[in-house]
């Protein structure tokens, strides 16, 4: 019993009715690239107000930013998808949850937000090192410049520090888009589970899982060339990380 | 909604824990000893196999890392019985079991995050070693096994620990094959209960303890084996 390979699938009309099989996984892969921006925007939001909070002088803050990211790195990213999905309807006021569980795109929405979250904690650690790579003196001479902390971050402390982490945050970027390929538990119908789908409507496992295989890597160059070329725009002249 | 329902967590422990959680962490355990000694493998093919054999492991690695692991699991769910029935000469495709299918689907998956750390390391370990190793007549091989790996593996064990940490969290993903670990055993539960609030509330606590005191355990681990240099 051999597999009877078949690459011109690709080009014949998949059940969906919508179109080719190349389309569906087109399709798939948009939305796989809609939720990571949308999740990366909620990440680099949360993962900065977090991780700065984390080395700001008060304890408070302090603990609110690391119970942040222990709470989101801890729990493994499947898990924090059905609490946001099955549990957190539940939980709310009852006209609040009926209208999460009526919406339309509430896959998509809660992907965004729930994968969003689970990258916070990691943004927020490595917003964390680049704030603790800087030398202790910056804050001080903001300080001594007369600028308020919040004046101190914002134009002395933060631009380098993001300078310093924009490698890693790219690769938390490229972590990102994969984590999408989870949401599909959810009902998400992005890349990978139009490739499954792709897969069980048509029997041809190793094209559906090649055509998405190659359309990850592909992103991954993407993102890793957009990275350095930015990362070769705000370089500072003298450091050796930039 | 009805109120919190303890029974259903208390009645289902025996099956959450004896079926789902020793699978989770059997596989964890068993990935991450084959990863490790995969994963070194790799690093060191990269350093010094060679420019064909250089090559094909940095271009596993750039795979493996560039590939979503739900991807990855269902690539090697369809691909190991094809490749057994190749291997083998059988006559149609060997049938492998769920639990190996997922042990050979996380130990190549987390072989190249584990050669990524390894390399690391290696890279850390000052030049002067190993030119002292070969000042006293050592071979490469020697000085590899005998005095850079030692101390790769001391340096790195917190990131290497941590790297285990987050193996056991990934392979709550088994979840898509329908394969009983620890979160399937708690879905499983609640969705023949209708109790999916309790399940998944009681799965997320027993991860967030498990993976918190592990690196809490970590964190104290390496402050104590740290070499200062």
């Amino acid at each position: 019993m051999t597999y009877n390979w078949n690459w011109r699938i690709f080009w014949e009309p998949s059940p969906e009715g919508i179109g080719t099989y190349w389309d569906m996984l087109l399709g798939g892969l948009v939305t796989t690239l809609e939720v990571s921006a949308l999740a990366w925007i909620v990440a680099l939001a949360m993962g900065c107000i977090m991780g700065v909070l984390r080395t700001v002088p008060s304890r408070l803050a302090q603990a609110v930013g690391a119970a942040w990211v222990e709470l989101f790195r801890n729990i493994p990213l499947l898990v924090q998808l059905f609490l946001w999905y099955f549990v957190l309807p539940e939980v709310v006021p009852v006209a609040l949850g009926d209208w999460m569980k009526s919406l339309q795109s509430a896959p998509f929405v809660i992907s965004a937000v729930g994968i969003g979250c689970f990258m916070s904690a990691r943004v927020a650690e490595q917003v964390r090192a680049g704030l603790g790579a800087l030398p202790r003196g910056q804050r001080m001479a903001g300080t001594a410049l007369g600028l308020t902390l919040p004046q101190t971050y914002r134009y002395v402390l933060l631009p380098m520090a993001f300078r310093i982490v924009l490698p890693p945050l790219t690769s938390e970027m490229i972590s990102t888009v994969k984590n999408t390929s989870v949401a599909l538990t959810i009902g998400l119908v992005e890349l990978t589970a139009r490739a499954r789908a792709m897969q069980e409507f048509s029997f041809q496992v190793f094209e559906a899982f090649t055509a998405a295989t190659v359309a990850y890597m592909v992103v991954n160059l993407a993102a890793t060339l957009l990275m350095r070329w930015l990362e070769r725009r705000v370089r500072v002249p003298g450091y050796v990380a930039a | 909604m009805t109120g919190f329902d303890w029974g259903v967590i208390w009645r289902s422990l025996p099956y959450l824990f004896l079926d789902g959680m020793r699978f989770s962490l059997t596989l964890t355990f068993l990935a991450a000893a084959g990863g490790v000694v995969l994963g070194t493998g790799i690093a060191l093919l990269r350093l010094a196999g060679g420019r064909v054999l250089g090559a094909v492991a940095t271009g596993y690695v750039n795979l493996m890392r560039s590939l979503p692991l739900v991807l990855v699991i269902f690539w090697f769910y369809f691909l190991v019985p094809y490749i057994g029935q190749w291997a083998t000469g059988a006559s149609r495709p060997v049938q492998v079991g769920a639990f190996a299918s997922s042990l050979l689907t996380f130990t190549l998956f987390e072989a190249a995050y584990f050669s990524e750390i390894v390399r690391a390391g290696i890279g850390s370990i000052p030049r002067g070693q190993m030119a002292a190793g070969f000042a006293l007549g050592l071979t490469y091989r020697q000085v590899m096994g005998s005095v850079i790996l030692p101390q790769v593996f001391r340096t790195m064990l917190p990131v290497l620990l941590t790297q285990t940490i987050v193996l056991f969290q990934d392979t709550s993903l088994v979840y898509v094959l329908s394969i009983t670990d620890f979160m399937g055993a708690a879905s499983k539960v609640a969705q023949r209960d209708g109790r999916l609030v309790e399940m998944y509330v009681f799965a997320a606590v027993i991860y967030f303890a498990v993976c918190y005191a592990a690196s809490q355990g970590v964190r104290r681990l390496g402050g104590r084996i740290a070499i200062i240099r």
